[in-house]
């Protein structure tokens, strides 16, 4: 190249080798893209897909049909003494009631195997939603009531068009007489798609028109409170102290080198840890949020460890720099200064760490949180369920009617992670500056 | 002074006379000229600092004098950076890093083992090359030091010393409508001169600059060397840099370091117009650095 004449004439040629090449170079340049594009196309089609399955099976378990019953509260049946105890009160026989009720509707119905149908029209709960309405005001005793009572979930699934009334009547979960009536039912105006709120504030039951949602929601949210509580801080403190203040030598090292191995452990172990060390040694309450929460904090703490350092890393030396430069101690430098520009990515971490533990059910079924609990819980020592727990339970159950309700389970679980990542994004944006 | 660097910066570009040729040789490694003055703020013996395996800073001894502003020249990897951090002991938070010898501020051992480095960076304070002001508001930048510190009891202390920081800094004009505006925000300059008043806030006895005004453009160049003049009849100041001009118009003294030695430190004014060692005179007319 210290030949001037040399040099222009290669670089003549050189540049017409460059056009000559612009071509293939644009082509890759647009297969990648193209490529990329692709690959975005195809993740959005596919959640699509899931959300619009999930939502199509799901959004008519958001409504119940309900059934208008007159009953007429016949003092003696209810409170002979007329004494109007609460006692006496909770415990008539209001399903009797409910029952003379529906046979009032039907007089023609006689045989002993047609009223045991007539009767399974309506849920069982529908005489322990009059006896609450009846203890909320004893004046009703006496008169006649005209209320909306669940309809048993094979009602339901009749007028949601789940159950085919044309097929043989041998194959079908509802008979003839029974359509009979459930027709005659809706020409009076007595059966109605009504908004369900059962669903959402009643807990598990084995009748799906009584099943809510409300006790695997509680019991979600106080495992995963306990979860962040523990987590958070001790996965920030771990973080902190093997990024900024710990010596790196071979024990920080392996140290390292177990919490990325820790961060792939099969989160079923993870139960089974909590299994063999909280209940058996620590004894604590099986099935218990607090018990939950331990574990799921062991199954997160390696991903929010990982985050948080990755965030500290990403802090610019500079800011440690211009701290200890003007005598801050390592704390105050950290403190005030790399702990808070790191903050968000702590919280990313966080916040994936949590979506994980919202998720889970392996290591919950470990420590007992997948039994039938019919009642909400009331706080952590309570036994609960978590939302994916029941959604598995949901989705074995052999009704027709749980097949929506699982669904609908699922778009609650997901309304939650949204609801949890929006918060996140949130916060995350109060905190992130630039530097 | 400012009359007297752009006299020297003149007579940088005209061609050394042959009288005023070097005596020592390129081969030789002590340190040439007047390492002690007679009234030392720092006073550094036998300094030695190793990376790992590597030998960075090799034997040094320097003296720092009371309100003067020492010049560190020599091309890149010399090691006066490494040197300049030993005097706060910002080393120590390099790992490998290893530094021996007695350096003494007003005295005092400052790598002995009683001595906490926290106190002592509030005594010596350091100015990095690349601004690097928090992502907090101006104020805060300021105030930061002193709180820490405790060096002000209430709200009022902070603002005057905020306040009379930023105006050592001649940085007061252009942001005292705006103190609560984010630090980063300032132009390199300002913010270069934002943590000239963060150092300044706490008092130090000696600033340390490394390179401050490598990222800055001449305007704000002449705007910093300007402040370290004025700073110098409070401060003892140590600066390194890659311009000789800068090291002509603002120090009093000039060391110049080649491969981890300290070939020659002496009045900047010698030093630039009378080199006595030859790798001084090849590095000030530009044969190599």
């Amino acid at each position: 190249m210290t030949n001037p004449t040399k040099a222009s004439t290669e670089g003549a040629s050189s540049f017409a080798r460059v056009q000559a090449g612009m071509a293939r170079r644009r082509a890759a340049e647009r297969r990648f893209k193209l490529l990329g594009r692709a690959a975005v196309g195809i993740g959005l089609l596919f959640l699509a897909v899931l959300l619009t399955s999930i939502v199509s099976r799901g959004y008519t378990a958001f409504w119940q049909t309900e059934m208008r019953l007159d009953v007429v509260l016949v003092a003696d049946e209810i409170d002979p003494e007329g004494t109007r105890l609460v006692d006496t009160l909770h415990k008539a026989d209001y399903s009797a009631l409910i029952k003379q009720s529906l046979r009032d509707m039907f007089p023609e119905v006689s045989s002993r195997r047609d009223r045991f149908a007539l009767y399974g029209l309506v849920s069982n709960g529908a005489a322990f939603d009059l006896r609450d309405r009846v203890m909320a005001d004893p004046s009703l005793i006496g008169t006649t009531v005209s209320l909306w009572v669940p309809a048993d979930d094979d009602v339901d699934m009749l007028m949601k068009g789940h159950i085919d009334r044309e097929g043989p009547e041998a194959d079908r979960r509802i008979k003839d007489t029974t359509l009979g009536w459930i027709d005659q039912l809706e020409a009076d105006g007595r059966l109605a798609l009504r908004f369900n709120t059962a669903f959402f504030t009643k807990g598990d039951s084995r009748d799906p028109e009584l099943a809510g949602i409300r006790g695997a929601l509680m019991g979600t949210i106080f495992t995963l409170v306990v979860t962040l509580a523990l987590s958070f801080p001790l996965g920030v403190a771990a973080a902190v102290y093997l990024e900024e203040f710990a010596p790196k030598n071979r024990w920080t090292d392996l140290i390292e080198v177990n919490i990325n191995n820790l961060a792939a452990v099969p989160s079923i172990v993870f139960g089974l840890l909590g299994l063999a060390v909280f209940i058996n040694v620590f004894g604590l309450p099986r099935s218990a949020p607090l018990l939950g929460g331990l574990v799921l904090t062991l199954m997160t703490l390696p991903t929010i460890i990982i985050a948080s350092r990755a965030a500290l890393k990403s802090v610019p030396p500079s800011i440690r720099d211009a701290a200890l430069g003007i005598g801050a101690s390592p704390m105050q430098a950290t403190l005030f200064h790399v702990i808070p520009l790191a903050l968000p990515g702590m919280l990313t971490g966080t916040i994936i760490g949590m979506a994980q533990a919202l998720g889970e059910t392996a290591p919950l079924l470990m420590i007992g949180m997948v039994a039938f609990i019919a009642d909400v819980p009331q706080g952590v020592f309570d036994p609960a369920t978590a939302l994916p727990v029941q959604i598995y339970l949901w989705a074995d159950s052999p009704e027709r009617a749980f097949v929506e309700r699982t669904s609908a389970a699922i778009m609650v679980l997901l309304a939650f992670l949204a609801l949890m990542n929006l918060v996140a994004v949130l916060l995350r944006k109060r905190f992130e500056r630039r530097w | 002074m400012s009359t007297q660097g752009q006299a020297m910066a003149f007579k940088l570009d005209a061609e050394p006379v042959d009288t005023q040729k070097p005596t020592v040789g390129r081969d030789v490694r002590e340190t040439v000229g007047e390492v002690r003055v007679a009234d030392p703020r720092v006073r550094c013996t036998d300094v030695n600092v190793h990376y790992g395996d590597k030998h960075a800073i090799k034997n040094i001894s320097l003296d720092v004098g009371k309100g003067e502003v020492l010049a560190m020249i020599g091309p890149s990897g010399c090691g006066k950076s490494t040197f300049l951090r030993c005097l706060n002991r910002m080393n120590d938070t390099v790992r490998e890093c290893r530094v021996t010898g007695e350096i003494l501020l007003d005295g005092e051992d400052i790598n002995a083992s009683h001595i906490d480095v926290v106190p002592l960076r509030a005594r010596v304070a350091m100015v990095f090359q690349k601004p690097n002001p928090f992502p907090k508001s101006i104020y805060e930048n300021v105030a930061f030091g002193p709180r820490i510190h405790g060096l002000c009891n209430s709200k009022s202390d902070l603002d005057v010393v905020v306040e009379s920081s930023l105006r050592k800094a001649n940085l007061w004009d252009e942001v005292k409508d705006r103190l609560d505006d984010v630090g980063t925000g300032l132009s390199g300059g300002q913010q270069q001169r934002l943590c000239i008043a963060r150092a300044i806030a706490i008092e130090p006895e000696v600033i340390l600059m490394d390179e401050p005004c490598s990222a800055l453009d001449p305007i704000s160049t002449a705007k910093v060397e300007q402040l370290i003049e004025e700073l110098r009849q409070q401060f003892s100041i140590v600066i390194v840099t890659h311009s000789m001009q800068q090291a002509a118009r603002v120090s009093q003294r000039t060391a110049y370091f080649h491969m981890g030695d300290l070939i020659e430190v002496s009045e900047t004014d010698r030093l630039f117009i009378k080199p006595r060692h030859q790798l001084t005179e090849d590095y000030i007319t530009g044969r190599f650095g």
